[in-house]
């Protein structure tokens, strides 16, 4: 098997030899990408990208699939590289590169690579995702943070909340007052990644970083059925109550717009919700203020977005594959891209002056929670775990979160089977 | 049949006017939906938040309508869904007219030439109408990239009609059973062959049932998201695709009445046909589709 | 067989037959093979596959590395599973028997000579007509309790008017019952209309002048002829019970939780999202076996009535 992959590898490397089995149906120095960068801040970020590959001659085709974080366009794309016939580029992520990788549909873009050096350039956790294999497969195009927490000054000061709260106590307080003066503490969307995202900034809050990669990165029994995490699940299902009714199945972004238009004080979201806060016009530090969530400061939950490349025979294609991979890691789309999407570049060479407090906060916590540990990877955002254990981790938390009956200790040992079922 | 004994006491009258009641009642049941799409097509962003739901409009507009159809964002391309439209329309008319057409052949054969093994036959085709239609995306789009077809207009009325020929065969065999046989066997004496006797006996009656095969496929097909989104790309994604990436899509400020017009928009072509054919639909069923 | 139907005029003379006329004999065929062979290829030909697939271990795209019956091992084990079919039971039971009863009730009614008949039928069937991706849109918006019907009611003054069941994870399912409900009784209706305009108003009439009362006379004489019906319906009613994905996905998406989860959603978040094909597959598999258990009685009593017929 593992032969086989190589050779195929070097066919890729070939070129043409793999013609006969892919039909193309894409003209020449068209990149066709799937994507679900659709939301407002993110689809201008992307087009920026477009824009860029278009001034060098090729083509872009926007296949724009929206829905459930990423769910239906992967649908797609299974069924599309099925037919044997996948996109030229595709948004995928985390592990999940390793997966399509295993299968053999992965380009590699060594050239590209070495042309930008981009093992000096990316930071030696961003490259190891891209990487299958030991070359190349994908481009990181940013690094989002996951922790943060969102808030709106002027909510809070009508509620009495002199600052952001900065541990999971003073969120519950600060709730109660918020509650009072008549607005919804918390922001949030029910659907499960959301549930998720909530989860595991509650985990890292309580059990801090080395907790977190314990129990939710390598799924240690002993940490999942810990007394830390029981406290964790609890204080979970509290922040239910600093939610409103009418959550189900919200978008993230809609819940953001509930921040914006201050008829909620905070949202615990990554730092796309950035993106959104954006492109309402609004400033960092004077219309909305961002922090990292309660009890995480010492602590990164990253998130890196990337555009896989998938094996393609034709040669223009490939050129506008490698054209398309070299064009991300430039600094213009990062800058462009990133401060549009809310995220930080994944090249940490670049000049930051142009960047909000928030954006500038997040690069550097990057780097020291790199050196000092903090750094984690975001189970919540498919960085941490295989989808399959992910999912399987989304159906108790969204179950427990939701279901009135079920306690801590229930919901823990189901952690701890879905993390057996795993091994 | 109440006009046989009819009773005029106000025992009667009081039934009648609460059997209307009832009527009226649940028709505005089914109604709610449409008209809160409706009118919240019509209203400007402001009202919707401000209003409730079946607030009339203070000042309706169709600028949602002209947004809907040619300007909204959909990822980063903003040109509305308009031209998904048109792309469905590309799927929907080749396909539903294959599998009538290959539905009202089977039947024809099935019923009218009973050769050994037709309700075998029979009995194993429909079971296409049952099959999950997530349990056959994975090998379809294998089948579909073997053909050459995948991610192409013809490859998505492929599917149509693959899983569409289970209906249509049922509808026309269920209709053509009711049919004498007589009138068939009659002509085979004088000669008359398989075509010429389809042609000339059996398609002049067929009208009722046509309509309701035509119907139940335009609606499935128009309305099918599932392939659509499995098996389209770029070029050839149908409006329900459209409608579900804009309804997802949101530029800080979710625009309702966008979504709501994009909806109607979506809907129209069915709803017309249901408006305006339900009648001949209503016929076509009394006309044997349903007998058991 | 063939020659009883061709009649008997023309049976003896079989070995005289010109080619053309045996083409005539095998047209029948020939017309029917295409589309047979496309439902054995299509249908059972990837029943066959889904079959294969679910005894292996597959992720993210097929592969063949076998390992028994592993995964239905797992399915009976998994909790969210049994959630899904103990929802599909609930929400089919009863979306089944309102529809029936919603149906017959309306085309009963609707069959007493109803002033502008058309208008009401239009009204009840049009939402067949629609898409659940766009019927979701606006029923979604219509139950969400900050909202929709909720905020609604209580801003005409009904303060403590509550109707949140799209939050409550053990009320979710009957969102979709409602939803479902509306989509599908007014094809219903159409269907027991169809049937009440084709039975002979001769026999009721005997009836009415019997002195039968007249829900007398539909309990007791109209409804027996109506048996048929009441069977297609129970059979078109069930497979959309069993396909139910659309309507999950734009109302719900499974949640709060997984409350709402149906078998196809199950196996549709497995084996496209969370790359487990092979368990996806199995589910597939228990699914086409209930369709079976449905569809095989029907077309038992189908084919043998046709020969009484």
């Amino acid at each position: 098997m593992r032969m086989l992959k190589r050779t195929l590898l070097k066919s890729a490397l070939g070129g043409l030899a793999v013609a006969a089995t892919l039909g193309t149906t894409a003209q020449a120095g068209e990149v066709e990408v799937l994507h679900w960068w659709t939301s407002g801040g993110e689809a201008r970020a992307a087009n920026v990208l477009k824009q860029l590959l278009e001034e060098e001659g090729h083509q872009w085709k926007d296949f724009a699939v929206a829905g459930g974080g990423g769910e239906t366009a992967m649908t797609v794309l299974k069924s599309r590289a099925m037919s044997g016939n996948p996109p030229s580029a595709a948004q995928i992520k985390g592990p999940e590169i390793q997966e399509w990788g295993e299968l053999g549909l992965l380009g590699q873009l060594d050239s590209v690579a070495e042309e930008g050096d981009w093992d000096a350039l990316l930071p030696p956790v961003v490259a190891d995702i891209m990487k299958y294999d030991g070359q190349y497969v994908a481009v990181p195009v940013n690094v989002h943070r996951v922790n943060w927490l969102w808030a709106n000054p002027k909510v809070l000061e009508d509620s009495g909340v002199e600052q952001v709260p900065s541990t999971l106590d003073e969120l519950f307080a600060a709730g109660e007052k918020i509650r009072e003066a008549g607005y919804i503490p918390l922001a949030h969307g029910g659907q499960p990644w959301q549930d998720a995202t909530v989860f595991e900034t509650v985990v890292l809050g309580t059990g801090g970083p080395e907790f977190y990669r314990k129990a939710l990165v390598e799924l240690d029994p002993e940490a999942l059925k810990s007394d830390t995490m029981i406290q964790a699940l609890e204080t979970f299902k509290r922040t239910h109550e600093l939610m409103d009714d009418g959550m189900s199945g919200r978008d993230w972004n809609t819940a953001t717009s509930m921040v914006i238009n201050g008829k909620a004080a905070m949202q615990l979201m990554g730092d796309w919700a950035k993106g959104e806060f954006t492109a309402a016009g609004m400033t960092p530090g004077e219309d909305y203020l961002c922090a990292p969530a309660p009890g995480t400061q010492e602590a990164f939950t990253f998130n890196i977005d990337s555009l896989a490349m998938f094996r393609v025979a034709d040669e223009e294609e490939q050129e506008a594959q490698r054209t398309l991979a070299r064009l991300v890691l430039e600094p213009e789309f990062q800058k462009t891209f990133n401060l549009a999407k809310g995220s930080i570049p994944a090249r940490p060479d670049l000049d930051m002056s142009e960047f909000d407090q928030c954006a500038q906060q997040s690069l550097e916590d990057f780097q020291r929670t790199a050196e000092e540990g903090g750094l984690v990877p975001s189970m919540a955002h498919g960085m941490a775990v295989r989808s399959d254990v992910q999912g399987a981790i989304f159906d108790v938390v969204t179950n427990y979160f939701n279901s009135p009956d079920m306690t801590a200790q229930q919901a823990a040992e189901r952690l701890v089977n879905t993390a057996n079922a795993a091994m | 049949m109440d006009n046989v004994i009819r009773r005029r006491t106000p025992g009667a009258r009081l039934a009648r006017w609460s059997l209307y009641a009832v009527l009226i009642g649940m028709a505005l049941f089914y109604l709610l939906p449409l008209v809160v799409m409706l009118l919240t097509s019509v209203k400007p962003l402001e009202e919707i938040r401000a209003g409730s739901l079946l607030a009339l409009p203070q000042a309706p507009t169709l600028a949602p309508w002209v947004k809907a159809w040619s300007e909204a964002c959909t990822g980063m391309r903003c040109e509305g869904v308009g031209g998904y439209f048109w792309n469905s329309f590309r799927i929907v008319i080749p396909a539903v007219a294959i599998s009538t057409l290959l539905g009202a052949l089977n039947g024809y054969a099935l019923t009218k030439w009973r050769f050994r093994g037709a309700d075998l036959i029979f009995a194993l085709m429909l079971f296409g109408c049952f099959i999950p239609f997530q349990v056959v995306l994975l090998p379809m789009a294998r089948t579909l990239g073997w053909l050459g077809l995948s991610t192409s207009t013809a490859g998505l009325v492929l599917v149509h009609v693959v899983f569409g020929i289970a209906f249509t065969t049922l509808f026309f065999r269920n209709f053509y059973v009711s049919i004498p046989n007589e009138l068939v066997s009659a002509a085979k004496l004088d000669g008359a062959g398989f075509f010429r006797i389809f042609w000339r006996i059996l398609l002049p009656i067929s009208a009722p049932i046509f309509v309701v095969s035509v119907i139940w496929q335009f609606t499935q097909i128009w309305n099918d998201f599932l392939f659509g989104v499995a098996f389209s790309a770029f070029e050839t994604q149908p409006v329900t695709v459209a409608l579900n990436n804009l309804v997802n899509t949101s530029t800080g400020v979710k625009e309702y009445n966008v979504d709501m017009a994009a909806a109607m928009i979506a809907a129209l072509p069915t709803l017309v046909v249901y408006v305006l054919a339900g009648k001949y639909f209503v016929r076509g069923l009394t006309a044997g589709s349903v007998k058991g | 067989m063939v020659t009883t139907t061709l009649g008997d005029g023309t049976g003896s003379a079989a070995s005289r037959r010109t080619p053309a006329a045996r083409l005539q004999d095998w047209l029948p065929r020939l017309v029917v093979a295409p589309s047979f062979a496309i439902s054995l290829f299509f249908v059972y030909g990837f029943m066959l596959w889904t079959f294969v697939l679910s005894l292996t271990n597959s992720r993210m795209l097929p592969q063949y590395d076998f390992i028994g019956f592993a995964q239905y091992a797992r399915l009976m084990e998994n909790e969210r599973w049994w959630v899904a079919s103990t929802n599909l039971a609930i929400f089919g039971g009863l979306f089944v028997v309102i529809c029936l009863v919603i149906g017959a009730g309306l085309a009963i009614l609707l069959d007493q000579r109803i002033r502008q008949e058309g208008v009401l039928r239009t009204i009840y069937l049009y939402p067949m007509a629609l898409s659940l991706i766009v019927t979701g849109v606006v029923w979604k918006w219509l139950l969400n309790p900050s909202l929709g019907i909720e905020a609604m009611v209580q801003g005409w003054g009904f303060e403590s008017f509550q109707f949140d069941w799209l939050v409550d994870s053990d009320m979710a399912i009957y969102t979709l019952v409602l939803a479902a409900v509306w989509q599908a009784s007014g094809f219903v209706m159409a269907m027991f209309l169809a049937g009440l305009r084709g039975i002979d108003d001769n026999i009721i009439k005997a009836a009415q002048l019997d002195g039968a009362s007249l829900p007398r006379v539909y309990w007791r004489v109209v409804l027996p002829c109506l048996r048929p019906v009441v069977f297609s319906a129970v059979m078109i009613l069930a497979h959309i019970a069993i396909k139910s994905f659309d309507l999950v996905m734009a109302l719900t998406g499974g949640g709060p939780g997984y409350a709402t989860d149906l078998p196809a959603t199950f196996m549709y978040v497995h084996a496209f999202t969370r790359a487990q094909i092979g368990l996806g597959s199995a589910s597939a598999m228990l699914m086409l076996g209930a369709v079976l258990a449905i569809l095989v009685p029907y077309l038992f009593s189908e084919l043998r009535g046709r020969k009484h017929g």
